[in-house]
């Protein structure tokens, strides 16, 4: 019965795609309007929507449905699939509130999501912190040959790819790494700091991993601004920070929500830097989701803990765009 | 109330170039003074240093008797208003205008009884809930003076701000500045390049070229005595007839030319021998001869009916032609294309000045 669902949807899809074509012929007011078929002719008109629907249908929205269907069914072993014990149940979603097997409040799974939750937003605000000051610079204030030269320094070093990335960091952090001998060397501190096991290695990491994801956003909407928006707000006696308060800030608004979303996104779904840089009790959603799928082969209860954070944080960062008075359709522009 | 503006020996240098050579000016308090020149010619630059977006690389700037060296533009008594007008667009108009005193720290009820004064003043009462971006071009242009104005300046800058509207609104719009001026009695400084500006609203005018001022005085002063050939080309229409002095006596100059030997004003006390240039604007030539000294003919090459005048145009002495400019009312029968005419001046309306650089056409 649920699978039919999965796919009963290809026809519906097809059903939106007919039901837009025809909505498109009706409301071109214009005589001389030609429809989409018309404009592109028969072949080319059944390929691109075959190339569309094939798109959306196998690459987006079939794997999602899958994942989603799994996460109601109950774990079973292969054979047993589809059988008597095959029905569509919520347990999934209720162990991660109520622990199955004693019954109680399932404390350490709810912890991890808050803490993530908790973590990713302040990350994204570090990140913001970090990032604001030099994508202003590059986008208004720097030569043109200084900020080639700084977007040459920020892109060239996401060359290296992610892992390798955070284990330098990792040795860098590390007790007897070159931060912590460097601190006892010069006597600041008499034993060595526990980076990675405070979750300084978390911020780090994770701050670093998506510096470029919150910078272009930002650059893009402070580069249009024009310079004499700047100036005016100073001529009429604006400090510094006001002017970036209100003038700056609310124009790059829409970079600012697309940047603080993506960066928020990845960090709370991000698997390597929290399980490289975390300290030994520091327990990342993601890592729970992945053990579920891959340690424990619980594949329905992982896909039910990833449409929880999913859920949570489209949630979330609804709930931000709203406060902060920006529409969606803004951060994508 | 009002204070005067003192360029004192102003240099800019950008690395190698030299945007304002040693500029010295004394602009009185409360008068509209306009800076002249062609793009290029440092106008720009010298209002960008009296607002204090620029740092001298010699000389200070006074305002009101105080040095301004070393003030950013947001302590100076100056308000600036950009040739883009740079309307914050997503404030309202009213926002836009007490924005000024926002940062001052100015109480709500403060900022909007002045933003309310200034919106009366700008004939614009309560539009001040819309937004910019729903004023025409002539409103904006008054929302960004009331904006300016709100900081109450000493000295309000303004930099080419009607380049962008169109012909009938842009002379509607300087009578509307020279009024508002007059209403604030504050120092107005105005840069333009267009010179029809320049004289219709400007207690003085200071023209430049190439860094340096070429004349500084009234509208009426610039225009029938420039002191030098580039005022005489720039500002209005001129016809040039470059030469050579053959006689200087005490009632002007006869300089010969390529379409003969012509007489006119020689204020520059030439002598027979220098090299010289005649200037005769297009409304001082007549159709139709007088004394020898002041007669020529030449070919006509065009003419163009412009309603309240004809213009003639006509082969001239050097590689650029002639203009005649006949009133409707002159009368006259104005000859046809490819016909020699016979042209003459009134001696006192012909100029003759030592050979210098001419505006660029």
């Amino acid at each position: 019965m649920s699978r039919l669902i999965v796919f009963l949807i290809p026809l519906v899809v097809i059903a939106i795609f007919w039901a837009m074509a025809r909505y498109e012929s009706k409301v071109a007011h214009d005589p001389n309007h030609k429809t989409f078929f018309q404009r592109n002719g028969t072949a080319l008109g059944v390929t691109f929507i075959g190339l569309v629907a094939f798109w959306t249908l196998f690459l987006v929205a079939l794997p999602y449905l899958y994942m989603g269907v799994e996460s109601f069914h109950p774990r079973l072993p292969p054979l047993e699939r589809g059988g008597a014990k095959d029905f569509l149940t919520i347990e999934q979603y209720r162990s991660f509130l109520v622990t199955p097997t004693d019954g109680l409040w399932n404390t350490t799974h709810m912890g991890a999501f808050f803490f993530t939750i908790v973590v990713s937003t302040a990350v994204t605000a570090l990140n913001f912190a970090i990032c604001y000051p030099l994508a202003y610079y590059m986008a208004q204030a720097g030569t043109a040959q200084k900020v080639r030269l700084l977007m040459l320094g920020l892109i060239v070093p996401y060359w290296v790819n992610e892992i390798l990335r955070a284990f330098s960091l990792r040795l860098l952090l590390a007790s007897k790494g070159l931060i912590n001998q460097m601190l006892m060397g010069l006597g600041i501190t008499d034993g060595p700091i526990d980076f990675l096991g405070n979750n300084t290695g978390l911020y780090v990491g994770l701050s670093y991993a998506y510096l470029l994801v919150m910078i272009f956003p930002l650059y893009n909407a402070i580069e249009s601004l024009d310079k004499n928006q700047i100036e005016a707000a100073r001529d009429l006696g604006a400090p510094w920070w006001r002017i970036h308060k209100d003038v700056v800030m609310p124009y790059a608004k829409p970079g600012i929500a697309a940047g603080c979303t993506m960066v928020f996104m990845l960090s709370a779904g991000s698997l390597a830097a929290p399980q490289f840089l975390g300290g030994p009790r520091t327990l990342w959603f993601t890592s729970i989701v992945y053990d579920f799928f891959f340690q424990a082969f619980n594949w329905p209860r992982g896909a039910a803990y990833a449409f929880i954070l999913l859920a949570a944080c489209i949630a979330f960062v609804m709930l931000m765009l709203r406060l902060f008075k920006v529409s969606l359709g803004e951060t994508i522009k | 109330m009002s204070s005067g503006v003192e360029l004192d020996h102003i240099t800019v240098r950008f690395g190698q170039f030299t945007a304002v050579n040693d500029v010295s000016l004394d602009i009185r308090g409360g008068e509209f003074f306009s800076f002249l020149g062609p793009s290029g010619c440092g106008k720009t630059t010298i209002l960008r240093t009296v607002s204090g977006f620029l740092d001298p690389s010699q000389g200070s700037v006074r305002i009101a008797g105080q040095d301004m060296t070393g003030l950013g533009p947001n302590r100076r008594p100056t308000a600036l208003i950009f040739q883009n007008l740079a309307l914050f667009p997503l404030m309202t108009v009213a926002e836009n205008i007490a924005y000024g005193l926002r940062v001052r720290g100015a109480s709500k009820p403060e900022r909007k009884k002045k933003a309310d004064e200034l919106l009366n003043l700008i004939a614009l009462p309560d539009q001040g809930q819309k937004l910019v971006s729903e004023l025409s071009g002539g409103q904006k242009q008054r929302v960004a003076i009331a904006r300016a104005l709100a900081v109450e300046p000493k000295v309000l800058l303004l930099d080419e701000p009607l380049s962008a509207l169109d012909l009938k609104l842009r002379q509607h719009m300087r009578n509307e500045l020279r009024e508002i001026q007059k209403r604030v009695g504050i120092t107005f400084i105005y840069i333009t390049h267009d010179q029809g500006e320049a004289l219709t609203m400007s207690d003085r005018i200071a023209v430049m070229n190439d860094g340096v001022i070429e004349q500084v005085g009234g509208g009426k002063a610039i225009y029938d005595e420039p002191a030098t050939t580039f005022v005489a080309s720039f500002v209005g229409e001129n016809n040039a007839f470059p030469g050579k002095i053959v006689k200087a006596d005490k009632s002007g100059a006869m300089i010969e030319t390529a379409v003969g030997e012509l007489r006119g004003r020689n204020p520059k006390g030439l002598q027979a021998g220098d090299a010289a240039v005649l200037f005769v604007r297009p409304e001082s030539l007549k159709l139709g001869k007088n004394s020898k000294e002041t007669s020529f003919s030449s070919t006509v090459l065009n003419v163009a009916f412009e309603g309240n005048a004809s213009h003639i145009f006509l082969k001239g002495p050097g590689k650029k032609g002639l203009m005649l400019t006949v009133g409707r009312l002159d009368g006259g029968k104005i000859p046809g294309q490819g016909a020699t005419a016979a042209l003459s001046y009134d001696p006192e309306l012909g100029l003759v000045l030592p050979v210098g650089r001419m505006a660029r056409e």
